[in-house]
């Protein structure tokens, strides 16, 4: 018999289920414009986002947590976006990327949502037009936190995310 | 190549013609609306001319009393590489246009686009659709009356919670 002993750690099954879910986190890539490119950039392997354990993108809501709205959203495409979200399972997270999602962009116009907290719940903004896929690791960092503090997805106080600039 | 297309159109068609404009090389010939058809399908099947590939059809809205909105016709004929417009004019109280999809395949989607932005309504097209807006919807944003943020509750969005 092999000894565990020294290989045992103690921890509550609440604390236990919060580090597994922080570091499995599978986003649900909703790439619908520009954005999902620097998305991409961000799973790709210089940004690498399977360091935090999320590098399973499913294209399938029902296997995902992390919905990543990355691009433009439109009216029309709202629906869409609105029905992915409820077919995936609780708890579940929303990075809004990139300044049309978060906020219309400089889509000033009649066809697109001026936000998407119109009709989801959204945790973090991404600030950029892109977002540097840097940056949008630090919103699924904070995400991690979130969880890690035992939050709940969808709550008042939201995060942003500023932009940064690499010279 | 201009000189030899309206010599061509005003010996066959003279009186489908509302008006002939040349700058700086471009040709655009305003047509009546109802020889639309006509004229084209001319365009493409002449042996010389040979204007086979129809680049677009938009609209246009000039928000004016008189021939409120203009259909524009881009054509591009692969064998002179040249192109040309053709416009027609539409009125308001009568937003009806002879579709030209039965020359030109490519109309097909562009003319719908027409249609969904400008409320053009291209008789005999196969497929009359809205395209680019959710079906149901009854304002046609390009039209200079529609206010460029919309009108609110003309677009439902999905319930929040
Ligand atoms: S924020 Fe900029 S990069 Fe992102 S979808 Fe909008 S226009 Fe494209």
């Amino acid at each position: 018999m092999a000894d565990f002993s020294d290989l045992l750690v103690f921890t509550k099954l609440d604390e236990l289920i919060k580090f597994a879910r922080k570091n499995s986190l599978w986003p649900m890539p909703m790439g619908i414009s520009c954005c999902a490119i620097e998305m991409m950039a961000f799973a790709g392997p210089r940004f690498d986002v399977s360091r935090f354990g999320s590098e399973a993108f499913r294209f399938s809501p029902r296997q995902s947590d992390l919905m990543i709205v990355a691009g433009t959203v439109t009216y029309k495409m709202s629906h869409v976006v609105r029905k992915i979200y409820d077919q995936m399972p609780d708890p579940k997270w929303v990075i809004a990327m990139g300044a049309c999602t978060s906020s219309g962009g400089m889509y000033r116009s009649y066809s697109v949502v001026q936000g998407i907290d119109q009709f989801i719940p959204v945790d973090v903004y991404v600030a950029g037009c892109p977002p540097r896929p840097d940056n949008l690791l630090k919103g699924l960092m904070e995400i991690q936190k979130k969880i890690a503090r035992g939050e709940k997805p969808g709550q008042k106080e939201k995060i942003y995310i500023e932009e940064t600039f690499q010279v | 190549m201009n000189q030899r297309i309206v010599e061509k159109l005003q010996s066959h068609f003279a009186d489908s013609i509302v008006s002939v404009n040349e700058f700086r090389e471009e040709l655009t010939i305003v047509i009546k609306k109802n020889d639309i058809v006509k004229v084209c399908q001319f365009l493409r099947d002449d042996d010389e001319l040979k204007f086979d590939s129809l680049r677009d059809v938009c609209g246009a809205d000039y928000y004016r009393p008189e021939g409120r909105f203009e259909v524009v016709y881009n054509l591009y004929s692969l064998k002179n590489k040249f192109r040309m417009r053709l416009k027609v004019r539409v009125e308001e109280e009568n937003v009806h246009v002879p579709s030209v999809t039965c020359v030109w395949q490519s109309a097909d989607w562009a003319e719908r686009e027409a249609y969904d932005m400008f409320g053009i309504i291209f008789d005999n097209h196969p497929d009359l659709r809205r395209i680019y807006m959710p079906e149901g919807f009854e304002y046609h944003p390009l039209r200079k009356e529609f206010p460029l943020m919309g009108i609110p509750g003309s677009l439902p969005l999905p319930r929040k919670n």
